[in-house]
């Protein structure tokens, strides 16, 4: 290993390579992790005990998640509501993606990716936020909504969780659509050509020549979404209300509040688990490999 | 042709539509700024004022966050750019067992949910006796954009043509002459690219940083604090401005990308304006 990166760079900046490549990999990504699964297995002790006969690995970090029926349905709904984001951001994207891939000059297409470009380097707590002022009860929507007559009285949308998941949506979405057009655009123009010559109508050439090609960001997207929804803090803490919490939340209540983190360190290694394992699955789905997705 | 043309259209329509739901929000937002009403809030309509921008200077609770933001992402990018390039560089030149692993290693923070590997950090450090705060928010911030800034220089060497460096070894140059004088120069433009994306990623960023700040605040955490207790439309006049260095930067980058890729590509028909159909 060494020896094919000093025949390039000499051994100084060889030595420097593998030094910082070092700190990265194993200070700051792996070891983090590992003492986190280690905390996860150890039972919460006061300062004084740790290290003595009581401090044993246990699994009754994991126990209480199987044993609090409230945390449990958030985390089933946390699931689900991020299933939900990942496949409404994926509907919306697709058109969007493919006209620009494919049906669009190349100036068109520039230009709204440049549009597009803006609102993904805008924080996400801005973006959550203008949802915010958008959806409060006496905010622009209800204003339109009663003067259109749709309405009554004002609702209230951020008592529940779809406020969560309008927020997660629209945060999220660039992250759908940039995987997706880059896929798309790699597709050779004259295949779709061809399947139209031998006379396929346009959802079958979407369904057998596009969408087949456009697997590997597909997958991207959705993992990106998915991962992304699921682990947010940020869009449940400002739209949801005490009653529709998110999974992060209570993590990370164990953490600053309880102040138990090995109960935590569990909750927060299944969330990750979670993640690891819809990665798994997109991938097996849509048969791509690790090597695809970082495209 | 006329169902075609109806699809044609139905595509425009949507186009609008999506652009439209990408920016009402923010220009909602930034509107908000500018109404004379103690809530942000465009409806109704009290009348135009520019006091939320008095308000936000003279908050020192902001200049304390944005000092620490500054300081934080500016740490980030010294610590995070040179680990991208290391790893881009190595697995550019390694050719052998267990490269894909380690490639998947270093993809691994990109794919870990932010509260996770904040989560982790403040653990690990912990144990080593460092509790959370503005180093600490550099360190978790470094784990995941080491890895941006990777596949950015990453890219930018699969493109270097390495009979370049032949050419100068054989001329005479030590290894560290051709690092210096041929791959560096190269690799400048795709350095910089990452350094203002990684001061970008870290100034923004809030899940990550929420768990390791201790009792620092960061500007995004400041914006998500105000907008849960003690809201006004001051919140919105450092949107607004925000927005607008943002807007700055991305044009400036996108600018700066497209003179790269037209220099890169010397076709005299990109120079002259297409015929518009």
């Amino acid at each position: 290993m060494f020896k094919q990166l000093s025949e390039r760079f000499g051994p100084w900046v060889s030595i420097g390579i593998f030094l910082l490549m070092f700190l990265w990999l194993v200070m700051l990504v792996i070891l983090p992790q590992i003492l986190m699964i280690d905390y996860s297995l150890r039972p919460n002790l006061p300062p004084s005990q740790i290290g003595g006969p009581d401090d044993q690995y246990t699994l009754k970090n994991y126990a209480t998640l199987a044993n609090n029926a409230i945390h449990q349905s958030i985390f089933f709904k946390t699931i689900w509501s991020s299933v939900l984001v990942t496949f409404c951001t994926l509907l919306l994207c697709y058109p969007l993606a493919y006209y620009l891939a494919k049906v669009a000059t190349p100036r068109q297409a520039a230009l709204c990716v440049l549009l597009l470009i803006i609102p993904f380097w805008i924080n996400e707590i801005l973006r959550t936020f203008s949802w915010f002022i958008i959806l409060s009860y006496r905010g622009p929507l209800n204003a339109l909504l009663l003067s259109l007559g749709f309405i009554d009285r004002p609702i209230r949308f951020l008592s529940g969780d779809g406020g969560v998941i309008v927020g997660m949506v629209y945060a999220y979405i660039l992250f759908m659509i940039f995987p997706l057009y880059n896929a798309i655009e790699s597709l050779d123009s004259n295949q779709i050509k061809a399947a139209r010559n031998l006379g396929s109508g346009w959802i079958r050439t979407h369904y057998r020549i596009i969408i087949p090609h456009a697997k590997p960001g597909i997958a991207t997207g959705c993992i990106m979404v998915f991962m992304l929804s699921a682990g947010s803090y940020a869009v449940p803490a400002l739209l949801g209300s005490p009653g529709s919490r998110w999974f992060t939340q209570i993590i990370y209540n164990w953490f600053f509040e309880g102040g138990d983190w090995n109960q935590g360190a569990a909750y927060a290694f299944i969330l990750l688990l979670l993640c690891i394992g819809f990665i798994v699955l997109m991938m097996r789905l849509f048969k791509v490999g690790l090597g695809d997705i970082a495209r | 042709m006329s169902s075609h043309s109806i699809l044609k259209w139905g595509i425009r329509f949507y186009i609008t539509l999506f652009f439209l739901y990408l920016f009402t929000p923010l220009i909602i937002m930034s509107a908000a700024t500018f109404n004379d009403s103690r809530f942000p809030t465009i409806s109704p309509w009290r009348g135009t004022t520019f006091k939320w921008f008095e308000e936000l200077w003279n908050d020192s609770g902001m200049w304390q966050a944005l000092g620490n933001s500054a300081i934080i992402a500016a740490g980030v990018l010294v610590i995070a750019v040179p680990i991208g390039v290391a790893c881009a560089l190595f697995l550019s030149t390694y050719r052998g067992n267990g490269k894909n692993f380690l490639y998947g290693l270093m993809l691994s923070p990109l794919l870990t949910p932010g509260v996770i590997i904040g989560i982790s950090t403040l653990i690990f450090w912990r144990s080593l006796g460092v509790s959370g705060g503005i180093f600490l928010t550099m360190i978790a911030q470094t784990t995941f954009i080491a890895a941006y800034v990777m596949l950015m220089i990453l890219a930018r060497l699969q493109r270097f043509d390495r009979t370049l460096e032949n050419a100068a070894f054989s001329l005479g140059a030590s290894h560290f002459q051709v690092f210096r004088r041929i791959l560096l120069p190269y690799l400048m433009p795709a350095i910089l690219s990452a350094a203002v994306i990684a001061f970008l990623q870290s100034f923004e960023n809030y899940n990550t940083t929420l768990f390791v700040k201790g009792h620092d605040t960061t500007l995004t955490i400041y914006i998500a604090s105000k907008v849960r207790t003690g809201l006004t439309p001051a919140v919105n006049a450092l949107g607004l401005i925000l927005i607008l260095i943002t807007i700055l930067f991305a044009a400036a980058y996108e600018l700066k990308r497209r003179h790269e890729a037209r220099q890169s590509q010397i076709n005299p028909e990109t120079d002259s304006e297409p015929i518009s159909r």
